[in-house]
């Protein structure tokens, strides 16, 4: 979230699209109610079920499942074409006087530079028009043919009420009266929220579902206000602090992009990575790159980590191509992998297509679960009725499965989606022998580093150096950890202005990330977790709940990042001279000397208006964009392709390109595109979704849960039902062209048929909590059905989008 | 006054009983048998975070006993924290059943093993668990490591063997575990956070 949970209570108008928090963050959407209630907010809820969170909604509309971007390109089109764009923010924060290079072209569908054999763009002309000095060229009169503002305007000219209404099946008026709210968040002193979940990102098109929004919010001016903002809900309590760890190939820990062949030292590797300011006087504050990766080295090696060795640069390893979850399986399914760990994570359940991801797993030589629970994945060789069909003769893994303990019975810090890093406290110990990830990892990693001891092998350089100064070794403690992650002075570190002053001595804990250096004299294990144990302590475990402003903003509860920041962007809340948009929801303002209010500034505290330091300091152009250029895998901005399985037989923006149909730029691997249906056999679009009552494939062990939504059943709506003759309460099996489930039918009138390009469209709703493992009557793990095709930047499953058939079981 | 939650259970059970015993005809000194308190009045609360979605709500862990060496805690109740500024001590149905979790009879209380072929679980010790699984890592890592790539670029890494990261696990278990694998040269990993 650029926001928090408590500041959704600012808005004037909330916008939930690709989510359902009423059902699946109930907690959280008191504050939608909030707002309702005490600011006379409104909710509009476009989905393609009438949802939990659409019954308490002011205005409902539907749409087709993975048409978001017609129906947000729509909204561009109806604020632009109507002049409902907040005019002093977009000139002075926005990109749009920025000039394109005027190579770039987009035709029926496909953006300059496309290369159809491997899918992919090559993006030089994606790019601003630069000057002599090295800065970007702009046109402040937004007249150029190709400044962005135009380009953008010509681009969603295409997004009329009748397109939309034909490639989504929203009733025209309906999608007007949608815009029309919208529009009125436009005025300075209004704003909209956005509140959107994994129904925007689980489609082949998901970030730019996401982009869209951040043209919109741009043009509204909302971004950097309280009650703005874009808020992703976000799936489990800690996703947003493993994200920011970086579990994942692409990123070091702090979003710090990982070494790739293209560098092979580490002068290359800085260079590439640390931008420089696109327009004269910005603060780019990703020019401090080099701080953020050199002490991250030296947390992980410290004394090991040398200028002389480019600071143990060759101790990272290098990324040679795409890594991720539909990657992993696609190599261990062709056998290129041998081992691998599922920690706290149920691939055979939350993967798409179980049957490639059981034929990938039945192939390693070993596996290893760290789990509280008995998955279904540690589980994946036994047969479990007509649920789990195998043969564990044939399946040659060695599988260990290893207790772990639960967040009761661990310490630590878990960080929200709205940033705020939040300390636990144990409260008893796990059940039997289980023991804590940490304790697990640390006996693995310094029994490994004994076997290199003893014995050498590959390269043990890394592992015999990496930093391990715990008390008790094999129990690294969550205080200590937190203390590495925030990071120490190595050597005492001096006030670049006056280096008689030190800032921090030698061994005492940095206060802030303006304090870690390049020269190897701090470490820090996640430059933005800096601060959250200073010298002043441990910061998460805050608990003054006071909010002084009436704003939510709660600063001295936890420690959000970046430094304590609640609302990021916050500098654009007010205009050019530093006086807020609304002073009644004064986030931050200029007091003739500093920036101050009742945030943490995103801005130089001392940078005077009229010095012009524009807003969004992470971006070099110190503006926020419009246009992205080259930073997104299928374009600089969004447009709509159909989901890879399609009840359409062409993309209506496009029907005479085949090439456009679906993502150009989506990735799909050999096999999984043979394994798409069509909408000849599988006439109906299905999506999954969860309840209210279930939690991804957890609860289902829990017996509370188990009963109150003890099995798995799928939502059909009325007029499907009668033709199929299927009643409330038959069990049906729905098929896709990868496999079938069986479950029982919910005949509802909360899905209805959608008029689309002139063809009736039905769609099924499938929740998916259930398995052959847990407290619940076993069931069929709904991911038998969903594609292996990912979103072309993320790489996330389209689990939102796909066809199947149905029939009476 | 100020009074901890404790302590207001505390006073609250107290008065009850003492006024009731009164009001029967006892004079309170008298009164020998004792009162039955709440039984969370007993218990020793700790606060966390509920590990479902990214609402982190707070919750109130209560146990029994008071986390002195060698005692037992057991988790009996768990509810919202009311001083929490985003749930406000609510919690969604989810969250309501969290201590059916804790106790579900599905949990996993000693390392196991499945071997190649065969159809059944056998437990084993830790430490057989931890050297077998550190056998086959070194294994694979020293058979497939590769430290530079076809065009002599030192790369330094191992892809055989991936790493699925847990979302649910605390920052800090997160962190060791990038710290460990980023260190043995892995590349295949990823999180929940993708799907």
């Amino acid at each position: 979230m650029t926001n928090h949970w408590v500041d959704i209570k600012n808005a004037d108008l909330i916008l939930v699209m690709g989510g359902n928090p009423a059902e699946a963050h109930p907690c959280g959407f008191k504050w939608v109610i909030e707002a309702k209630k005490t600011r006379k907010a409104k909710l509009v809820v476009v989905d393609p079920r009438f949802n939990r969170t659409a019954s308490v909604a002011d205005f409902y509309t539907p749409l087709r499942s993975g048409t978001d971007i017609a129906f947000l390109g729509g909204v561009i089109n109806y604020l632009v074409s109507n002049d409902k764009i907040h005019h002093d923010y977009v000139k002075a924060y926005t990109n749009a006087a920025f000039l394109i290079d005027p190579g770039f072209k987009f035709d029926d569908g496909i953006f300059s530079g496309y290369n159809e054999e491997k899918r992919s763009y090559a993006k030089d002309t994606w790019k601003y028009q630069m000057d002599k000095d090295g800065f970007a060229m702009v046109d402040e009169t937004w007249q150029d043919p190709n400044c962005v503002w135009q380009l953008m305007k010509a681009h969603y000219s295409r997004y009329t009420p009748e397109m939309v209404s034909k490639v989504c099946g929203t009733p025209k008026d309906a999608f007007i009266k949608v815009c029309e709210m919208i529009a009125e968040t436009a005025a300075p002193n209004k704003t909209m929220t956005n509140l959107y979940a994994l129904g925007w990102t689980e489609h082949s098109v998901g970030s730019q579902n996401i982009r869209c929004m951040a043209i919109i919010q741009q043009l509204l001016g909302n971004m950097g206000m309280a009650g703005g903002g874009i808020n992703a809900l976000r799936g489990h309590a800690n996703v947003q602090g493993i994200t920011d760890f970086a579990l994942y190939a692409q990123n070091l820990p702090g979003y710090v992009s990982a070494p790739t062949d293209a560098d092979p030292d580490r002068t290359t590797y800085l260079t590439k990575r640390t931008p420089k300011a696109l327009r004269p006087g910005q603060m780019n504050f990703g020019q401090n790159f080099p701080k953020w990766h050199t002490s991250l080295a030296k947390a992980w090696w410290g004394d090991a980590a040398t200028k002389e060795n480019d600071f143990a640069y060759d101790y990272f390893p290098k990324l040679g191509g795409a890594s991720d979850v539909l990657q992993m399986f696609d190599q261990m399914y062709q056998g290129k992998i041998n081992g691998f760990f599922c920690q706290g994570f149920n691939p055979l359940a939350s993967v798409a297509n179980k049957k490639k991801v059981s034929d990938g797993l039945s192939k390693l030589k070993y596996m290893v679960v760290m789990d509280p629970l008995a998955t279904d994945t540690s589980e994946y060789w036994k047969p479990h009725g007509e649920f789990n069909e195998v043969d564990p003769a044939k399946i040659p893994t060695e599988v260990f499965r290893l207790p772990t303990t639960l967040f009761a019975e661990t310490a630590g810090t878990f960080t929200n989606s709205g940033r705020v890093i939040q300390w636990r406290w144990k409260a008893a110990d796990g059940p039997g022998d289980s023991k804590d990830d940490t304790e697990i990892l640390a006996a693995l990693f310094l029994k490994l580093k004994e076997m290199y001891a003893k014995d050498g092998g590959a390269f043990p350089d890394p592992i015999m150096k990496l930093t391990w100064a715990y008390a008790q070794p094999t129990k690294p403690s969550p205080e200590e950890l937190l203390r590495e992650i925030n990071g120490k002075a190595l050597a005492d570190v001096l006030d670049p202005k006056d280096p008689t002053k030190v800032l921090v001595k030698a061994g005492e804990q940095l206060g802030t990330f303006g304090q870690l250096r390049d020269d190897g004299s701090t470490s820090c294990g996640n430059w933005i977790y800096c601060g959250v144990w200073s010298q002043a302590g441990n910061l998460s475990a805050r608990r003054d709940n006071a909010d002084p402003s009436g704003l939510g903003q709660t600063l001295n509860w936890g420690f959000a990042w970046p430094v304590n920041r609640r609302i990021i962007y916050n500098r654009a809340s007010c205009d050019v001279s530093g006086k807020p948009w609304d002073p009644k929801r004064t986030v931050l303002k200029w007091t003739g000397k500093a920036w101050g209010g009742n945030d943490v500034p995103d801005m130089r505290p001392d940078a005077a208006p009229e010095e012009n330091v524009m807003p969004f300091i992470m971006n070099p152009e110190g503006v926020s964009r419009l246009f992205c250029r080259d930073l997104m895998a299928d374009g600089p901005m969004p447009e709509h392709y159909e989901p890879f399985e399609s009840p359409l037989d062409n993309n209506p923006m496009h029907p005479n390109n085949p090439k456009a149909k679906s993502n150009p730029a989506a990735r799909v691997y050999k096999g999984d595109m043979e394994a798409f249906g069509t909408a000849k056999d599988f006439p109906y679009v299905a999506t999954t979704y969860r309840l209210t009552e279930h939690f991804h494939y957890w609860t289902k062990f829990s017996k509370i849960n188990a009963i109150m939504q003890p099995e798995q059943f799928v939502e059909i709506g009325e007029e499907l039902a009668k033709e199929k003759g299927i009643a409330l309460g038959d069990k049906v099996k729905i098929r896709s062209n990868r496999g079938f489930i069986k479950a029982v039918a919910v005949v509802t009138k909360r899905i209805k048929a959608l008029e689309v390009d002139g063809k009736k469209v039905h769609t099924i709703g499938i929740p998916i909590h259930y398995g052959f493992k847990g407290a619940t009557k076993p069931g069929f793990i709904t991911n038998t059905l969903t594609p292996f095709v990912g979103d072309a930047n993320t790489q996330t499953p389209e689990y939102k989008a796909f066809l199947v058939n149905i029939e009476k079981a | 006054m100020n009074v901890t939650r404790r302590q207001f259970f505390k006073i609250c059970s107290a008065g009850l009983g003492g006024s009731s015993i009164a009001l029967m005809g006892f004079s309170p000194t008298a009164a020998l048998a004792e009162v039955r308190t709440f039984k969370l009045a007993r218990a020793t609360e700790t606060r966390n975070i509920c590990p479902y979605c990214s609402v982190s709500c707070g919750v109130l862990i209560y146990s029994t006993g008071d986390k002195s060496k060698n005692s037992q805690a057991e988790i009996i109740h768990i509810e919202g924290d009311p001083d929490n500024p985003v749930n406000r001590g609510t919690l969604c149905p989810k969250g309501a059943g969290l201590r059916d979790m804790v106790q579900s009879a599905n949990r996993l209380k000693w390392p196991e093993v499945r071997e190649a072929g065969t159809n059944e679980w056998k437990r084993i010790s830790w430490n057989e668990a931890i050297e077998r699984v550190a056998k086959h890592m070194k294994a694979d890592r020293d058979a497939n490591f590769m430290a530079q790539n076809k065009d002599g670029v030192t790369v330094n890494r191992w892809t055989t063997t991936g790493f699925l990261a847990s979302s649910a696990a605390p920052n800090e278990a997160g962190y060791l575990t990038v710290k460990t694998i980023r260190a043995m040269g892995m590349t295949s990993i990823d999180t929940q956070a993708r799907i």
